[in-house]
């Protein structure tokens, strides 16, 4: 009995969409341990407390991904996709390192905040940009957001002048950079953004909209549903995301490369939702799911570093594990497994057609 | 129409799906050189028996024999080269590929270097030719042309493959009279060439006027096979719904009649001249509080296409509405919704449910987006919303949070219909609210219709059920080829059979108007109404 329950409880956590992803991480992490036994060894540096260590490597590389991947799973879960947040974040950073410059005084709060306040506003704006084209004009999302993709960068480079820029502005480069009760803030950050985010999108009835329209968007219309403006606000959201990823990203090293910043982001913030466990056909989404897979990403970007990877083969090294990880979420992959262990009843059946005709022809 | 053998004979063929049977013991002869159409309601068996012949679904039972030869076609490709060719409702061309393309695809003529598109245009002009249509150029896009033409160029293509039978099911539902009688040249021509041609059309006009013989079916079963000239409407549409002229009669419509003097009441909907091009034409219509109208006719009639105006679905062209005695523009569901109109859908499937969504959320669905997404319904709400409609719709099982995907049909219906009810409609459109489900939840669901009318909710009930529609409503607004062609006030004395022969007596009268049939052939006396019936209201003039 006991057993039969423990097992059932197994089932149940096996059959999370994100169950895998998890098991990814620790099984990234276990095979650092084994290159290094010292690897998730965490200290404290005496001089300012601050934890220090692989680990707090990884939380502190994720907090881009962590931002991108929610608002991603967002738009996916309506049936689009938004291939602009690399961009996005590369125009954030432009905005944002630009003002600092221009404004000098490095030391100044209002500085940092105003960069923040405006390279969110553009972020927004870009934002609106794709939903009024998804949404209204009717374009498809993948032309949308691809248009604004390449566009992107190019406003970057107009605002930047095609330069690399730096500023120094210490409010700004604490977001990325310092330390609240020895963690990174730029984690914290994240984590409390995403968690405000799933509030707002579970407690309100926005995720619930999102869904119905992603699942059925004929039936969500005929429910009085109005695609239109649940649209839009997704769109924004998910630029306004990228645009705080950009900022992180750019607050690292306090200088924006406006061919590097956020390149190639948008891939890993769909695999992030993918290895969640959100289908990219839209419907049901999980944000917990995204969190886990920007947490996969970010752990596999550090391991490839660590284990010493030619950077000509980390793409394809990226490549299986993720493979492989969506092999094991696949239904069918894994009713073969459960084939060879079971007796191979369902292969005596000639017509596997039969069942789908019973709902077209059911007499009335 | 030579009585020589059969070109195709299929005999005792039974389909059985998982717990149905979706044909029973059916027989079917086509010969050479004659339209023969195949009738019957929806769900009856027509495409089932089209896809059994062409091996697109496996016989269970019977036997198939063409040309002499018992056969067993894997599939339309197969069918198509023993020489049975199929064009199915909805145009399957591809449009962004030339004329000539679409007419060849999958037969081009091949050279030595691949395709030879010089012979492919060749033969694709000589398939085109044989129809007639020699005029268009094989390289311009498919797109170019006009639906009816698109359907003609399906049938080149079908015939491409030298067809000796040509299915056409349902090629005319988007055309438009003149186009099908561009149609039908071609059927004729064709057919005096000797091909055998099953015709499916829900339009009785175009039977009359095309077909040579006809075999019903009705629930999967054989109904009979006879000379369209020798069956009169009235015995057709009989035998396609399955009841009697004495049966019919004996259905009294029970509701009660109150002595209300409508004219003096400011309806809650006045429509007039609501229409749409294409789907339904100028309509005027006026619907009173607490009463439920319905609206009969057969599939294709403008039912569905009258109904989705009102709720905003589909947007009017022409025409306007008058709700509670102000001017309304009803642009899009959500202004329905808002004018506290509810519309449940014919199509459950595609437009009612959302199926990995739970009971729970596809009943406040409605309700939750009238208010939008920033307002949450409280669970507790939610909860009382959902317990309330699951208890007096009976809901089984009655759990909230199981998703409705797993429901059978009936519940999802009554799910949908208490998402509809939550919303506190005045005016509750049902859609074929009762197809396809079984007797006791069709039971259920015409007890809460009955109910709602006296709660004063005004509800349009629309069913390919005349029993039901005459048995439910009180005034019964008829259609027929995407307009109105009467109103009936319902009482003790009316019958599905007073609603049939409208249908069957307009058909006569239009039929001989178009010339499309003599009025002779097709005529046959239709009764006078009772003298104590109220008699039908005039048809409105045709624009």
């Amino acid at each position: 009995m006991s057993t039969a329950a423990r097992s059932n409880w197994l089932r149940e956590l096996i059959r999370k969409p994100y169950f895998w992803g998890v098991v990814a991480i620790f099984a990234l992490l276990a095979l650092n341990v084994l290159k290094d036994p010292n690897y998730l060894a965490l200290s404290v540096n005496p001089v300012n407390g601050n934890l220090v260590g692989n680990v707090v490597d990884i939380l502190r590389a994720s907090a881009p991904i962590l931002m991108i991947a929610v608002g991603m799973s967002l738009v996916i879960a309506t049936g689009g996709i938004d291939l602009s947040v690399g961009s996005v974040m590369a125009v954030s950073g432009a905005v944002a390192m630009v003002f600092m410059k221009d404004a000098g005084q490095s030391g100044s709060v209002g500085v940092a905040l105003g960069a923040i306040g405006l390279a969110l506003l553009v972020s927004a704006v870009l934002g609106a940009i794709n939903g009024v084209l998804v949404a209204y004009i009717g374009l498809q999302p993948f032309i949308s957001t691809l248009i604004m993709m390449l566009a992107g960068r190019g406003i970057a480079k107009v605002i930047t002048e095609g330069q690399n820029t730096s500023a120094t502005n210490d409010p700004f480069r604490w977001i990325a950079n310092g330390f609240v009760i020895g963690l990174p803030v730029v984690f914290l950050l994240a984590i409390i953004i995403v968690i405000i985010v799933g509030l707002v999108v579970r407690r309100s009835a926005l995720g619930l909209m999102i869904e119905a329209i992603g699942i059925n968007p004929k039936a969500s219309r005929m429910a009085g549903i109005k695609p239109s403006g649940l649209l839009l606000t997704v769109y924004i959201l998910s630029a306004v995301l990228a645009g705080i990823a950009g900022i992180m990203s750019v607050g690292t090293v306090m200088t924006v490369d406006v061919s590097r910043t956020g390149y190639q982001m948008e891939l890993d913030a769909i695999l992030a939702v993918v290895i969640g466990g959100t289908s990219l056909a839209g419907g049901k989404f999980s944000i917990g799911g995204a969190v886990v897979g920007a947490l996969l990403i970010a752990t596999l970007d550090k391991t490839i570093v660590f284990l010493g990877i030619s950077s000509s083969a980390t793409p394809a090294f990226k490549a299986i594990v993720i493979v492989v990880l969506c092999l094991l979420q696949s239904d069918r992959v894994r009713s073969w497994f459960g084939q060879r262990r079971k007796p191979p009843q369902l292969k005596s059946d000639p017509t596997p057609v039969a069942p789908k005709q019973q709902k077209q022809e059911v007499p009335a | 129409m030579s009585e020589s053998l059969p070109i195709v004979e299929m005999r005792d063929i039974s389909i059985e799906f998982p717990g149905v049977k979706a044909l029973d013991g059916v027989d079917f002869r086509l010969f050479q050189g004659e339209v023969h159409a195949l009738m019957g309601e929806n769900g009856a068996g027509k495409s089932t028996l089209i896809k059994a012949l062409t091996g697109v679904y496996k016989i269970d039972g019977g036997s198939i024999v063409v040309a002499g030869q018992e056969r067993q076609f894997h599939g339309t490709g197969d069918a198509q080269s023993a020489g049975v060719s199929t064009v199915y409702q909805e145009v399957n061309l591809v449009t962004n590929l030339s004329i000539g393309e679409n007419v060849m695809l999958g037969h081009e003529i091949r050279g030595a270097f691949g395709v030879n598109w010089r012979a492919t245009h060749a033969a694709a002009t000589e398939a085109l030719a044989t129809l007639g249509l020699e005029h268009l150029d094989t390289h311009k896009p498919l797109s170019t042309l006009s639906i009816a033409m698109q359907q003609l160029v399906a049938i080149s293509r079908a015939m491409a493959v030298k067809a000796k039978v040509l299915i056409l099911d349902e090629p005319t539902s988007s055309l438009d009279a003149a186009e099908v009688e561009g149609l039908f040249r071609v059927m004729r021509t064709l057919r005096d060439q000797g091909v055998a041609i099953l015709f499916v059309s829900h339009f009785l006009d175009q039977i009359y006027a095309i077909s040579d013989r006809l075999t019903i079916l009705r629930n999967g079963k054989y109904e009979g096979e006879y000379l369209t000239r020798e069956l009169d409407r009235h015995d057709l549409i009989s035998k396609m719904i399955g009841k009697d002229l004495g049966t019919l009669s004996s259905l009294g419509g029970n509701r009660r009649v109150e002595e209300r003097d409508y004219a003096a009441e400011v309806p809650l909907l006045d429509a007039k001249g609501l229409g749409r091009r294409g789907s339904i034409e100028p309509t005027d219509l006026a619907i009173h509080r607490g009463e439920v109208v319905g609206f009969a006719g057969l599939l294709g009639s403008g039912r569905t296409e009258l109904a989705r105006l009102l709720y905003g679905a589909d947007r009017a062209d022409e025409g306007e509405i008058t709700l509670r005695g102000k001017r309304v523009d009803i642009k899009n569901p959500a202004d329905g919704l808002d004018k506290r109109i509810a519309f449940s859908t014919e199509n459950r499937r595609d437009e009612g449910i959302i199926a990995d969504l739970t009971v729970r959320e596809n009943m406040i669905l409605a309700v939750q987006a009238e208010r939008g997404w920033a307002r949450p319904i409280p669970r507790k709400e939610q909860d009382e919303l959902v317990e309330k409609y699951i208890a007096a719709l009976n809901v089984r099982p009655a759990d909230p949070n199981r998703l409705i995907k797993n429901l059978s049909g009936g519940n999802q219906q009554k799910v949908l219909l208490g998402r509809w009810l939550a919303t506190k409609p005045e005016l509750l459109i049902l859609d074929e609210p009762t197809r396809g489900i079984d007797v006791g939840a069709k039971a259920e669901i015409q007890e809460a219709v009955a109910e709602l009318a006296e709660d004063g909710v005004s509800v349009v009930f629309i069913s390919s059920e005349l029993e039901e529609v005459v048995r439910l409503s009180e005034r019964i607004v008829v259609l027929k080829d995407h307009q109105k062609i009467g109103e009936i006030v319902n009482g003790p004395a009316i019958t599905a059979q007073h609603v049939v022969d409208v249908i069957a007596a307009h058909g006569v009268e239009a039929a001989a108007e178009s010339g499309i049939i003599d009025a002779e052939a097709g005529s046959h006396p239709t009764e006078a109404p009772h003298a104590n019936v109220p008699a039908f209201a005039a048809p409105e003039e045709e624009s």
